[in-house]
């Protein structure tokens, strides 16, 4: 027998309590294939991708957090997926900071109300997320190459550089309407 | 050694034309080695797991393992199993009953680390005067590692569960240890009718770039971390950063539940669901169960049985809606301490419904009469 999980939690920006729970352990389930979250909510990766590119664009000072799987890694396709993320962020108007050692204080710092993991290690991703969640308002996006983190607020899952593609098109359509 | 092929694990596992062998259970951990691709097996002999190890040791010098080594204890092994999962190979060890106890510091770090190693435990007894007899107490120590725990009924559950835990530990979202316990010499030293899978098929290796930590390297961020402000300093963001990472691990056990389903067809099993009576065991207590609901249904009493194959993530959900309706509740296990009532009484309602016993310890067998009286009882 296997029984769905019900659960009326929202993954929402903080700071959520002293300590907040991990989305997991509240019913969040990770998405299905060629499916993404949308604050805990399963949605599919088009409309997820809309949400990143109008959660970006409406942002003050949104922030890319590359981790290692980008900025240190030689695999195939590491340097295109670099590429994409540079003009995903000239795009937007954002800047671009390595994976911090301290998430909350390089958010409240620099004030950062949208960030992007991207590259970062599915479980120092997740750690670092339920922090933010915790500590800051910042509004969380993470673009996962594996299975995707219900901890941000916005996760795809299995991104690689056609939904990289596919997102940078959304984000100039989207200027282009909005100029 | 014969030749094997990697294949789709699925094809394997489901639908591979098996073979019976009648073989012990410590065969049976050598059979399950053989067909998983692992790369490292280290040892240290205890009671009533030395058998089982001994033959991975004689699989090794046939060349199925790359590596294979006798270690100084429990805890020197527990610790060469962390490194050389960290190092990104697929490792497998077994110990039981003091030797859990011994390695123990080691359990928590694997869970931490997020390796995915799969031990297998042999239980028995831990306590003075020593013994060396079956006894489940060790998981009640081990329920809260962070480790995946899966409860083997018998030789075929131990068989399917080793090779199953392999490939739920190393998906990326799970990335924990499992440890596959069964019951010491009740299982590991009888011989049973088991279906293997073809000796010639094997799974496909371990893939290091799956986990969600990166293969070890010191010099690499975010590994550097460990010796890092992030996690060494004593501030705010540095208790933020263990709490969450004490969540994520209870995370990755959630997650695991959806592969739990795939692969070994959920948490529980149930027969006669929705009688009046309910039985929850794991182990060698679901086959006691099994005779006694038999004998209990001929006298016309409506009683039920609950086996409880993964013990960690719990099946909360499972067993508060099978028992929902029960008029009793019986767990009976072969420990002093009821560590399955305890966690039974911990998430139902209505909990003054669930009997704690029978038990047995010790190395003590139980009759299904034993728990035959019991149910007895509860139908009056």
């Amino acid at each position: 027998m296997e029984l769905k999980k019900v659960t009326n939690y929202q993954v929402l920006p903080g700071p959520e309590g002293f300590l907040p729970p991990s989305a997991a352990s509240m019913g969040i389930d990770l998405p299905g294939k060629d499916m993404s979250l949308i604050e805990g909510r399963e949605v599919l990766e088009e409309e997820a991708m809309q949400k990143i590119a109008e959660k970006l664009l409406g942002a003050k000072n949104p922030v890319f957090f590359p981790g290692p799987q980008i900025l240190w890694t030689w695999k195939e396709g590491v340097e295109e997926k670099a590429a994409l993320i540079k003009q995903m962020a000239d795009a937007v108007g954002a800047k671009i900071i390595p994976i911090p050692n301290h998430p909350n204080l390089t958010i409240w710092h620099n004030k950062i109300d949208v960030c992007v993991f991207v590259g970062v290690h599915c479980h120092y991703a997740n750690v670092a997320l339920k922090i933010i969640r915790g500590g800051s308002n910042c509004y969380t996006i993470a673009l996962c190459g594996v299975a995707g983190h219900e901890d941000a607020m916005i996760t795809l899952r299995e991104a690689g550089v056609p939904s990289y593609k596919r997102l940078l098109e959304i984000i100039n359509e989207k200027k282009g309407v909005s100029k | 050694m014969i030749e094997q092929k990697v294949v789709d694990p699925h094809f394997m596992l489901f639908e591979a034309k098996r073979e019976k062998k009648f073989i012990t259970g410590s065969e049976v951990v050598k059979e399950a080695i053989k067909r998983a691709n692992v790369d490292m097996a280290i040892s240290y002999p205890i009671t009533p797991q030395s058998e089982s190890m001994h033959l991975v040791g004689d699989i090794y010098a046939e060349g199925y393992l790359k590596d294979y080594y006798r270690g100084e204890n429990e805890f020197a092994v527990m610790s060469a199993a962390s490194g050389a999962a960290m190092g990104g190979v697929r490792v497998f060890t077994a110990t039981g009953g003091p030797g859990t106890m011994r390695a123990f510091e080691m359990f928590p770090t694997w869970s931490g680390s997020r390796l995915p190693i799969v031990c297998a435990f042999m239980t028995r007894g831990i306590n003075s005067p020593l013994t060396i007899q079956p006894d489940t107490i060790e998981m009640s120590f081990l329920l809260d590692t962070g480790m995946l725990m899966f409860h083997a009924e018998a030789g075929q559950d131990l068989f399917d569960m080793l090779l199953k835990a392999f490939i739920i530990a190393e998906k990326t979202e799970v990335h924990v240890p499992i440890g596959v316990f069964i019951d010491g010499f009740f299982v590991t030293h009888t011989r049973e009718s088991i279906e293997i899978t073809p000796e010639d098929m094997k799974l496909p290796a371990y893939d290091p770039y799956s986990a969600p930590v990166p293969v070890m390297d010191m010099e690499n961020v975010p590994i550097r971390q460990i010796r890092d402000p992030f996690v060494m300093k004593s501030n705010f963001v540095s208790y933020a950063a263990h709490a969450s990472w004490q969540q994520e691990i209870q995370a990755a056990a959630e997650r695991s539940r959806k592969y739990i389903h795939q692969y070994l067809g959920g948490l529980v099993e149930v027969e006669n669901e929705g009688a009046d009576i309910m039985i929850v065991a794991s182990g060698t207590a679901v086959s006691q169960s099994r005779e006694a609901v038999a004998m209990a249904k001929k006298e016309g009493i409506n009683v039920g049985l609950i086996k409880v194959k993964v013990v960690r993530p719990f099946p909360t959900e499972e067993i508060r809606s099978l028992t929902k309706n029960a008029k009793a509740v019986i767990v009976p296990e072969f420990n002093i301490v009821g560590w399955l009532c305890r966690e039974i009484k911990t998430r139902i309602d209505n909990n003054e419904k669930v009997m704690g016993g029978p038990r047995v310890y010790g190395g003590m067998t139980m009759p299904p009469e034993l728990i035959l009286a019991e149910i007895r009882r509860c139908a009056k």
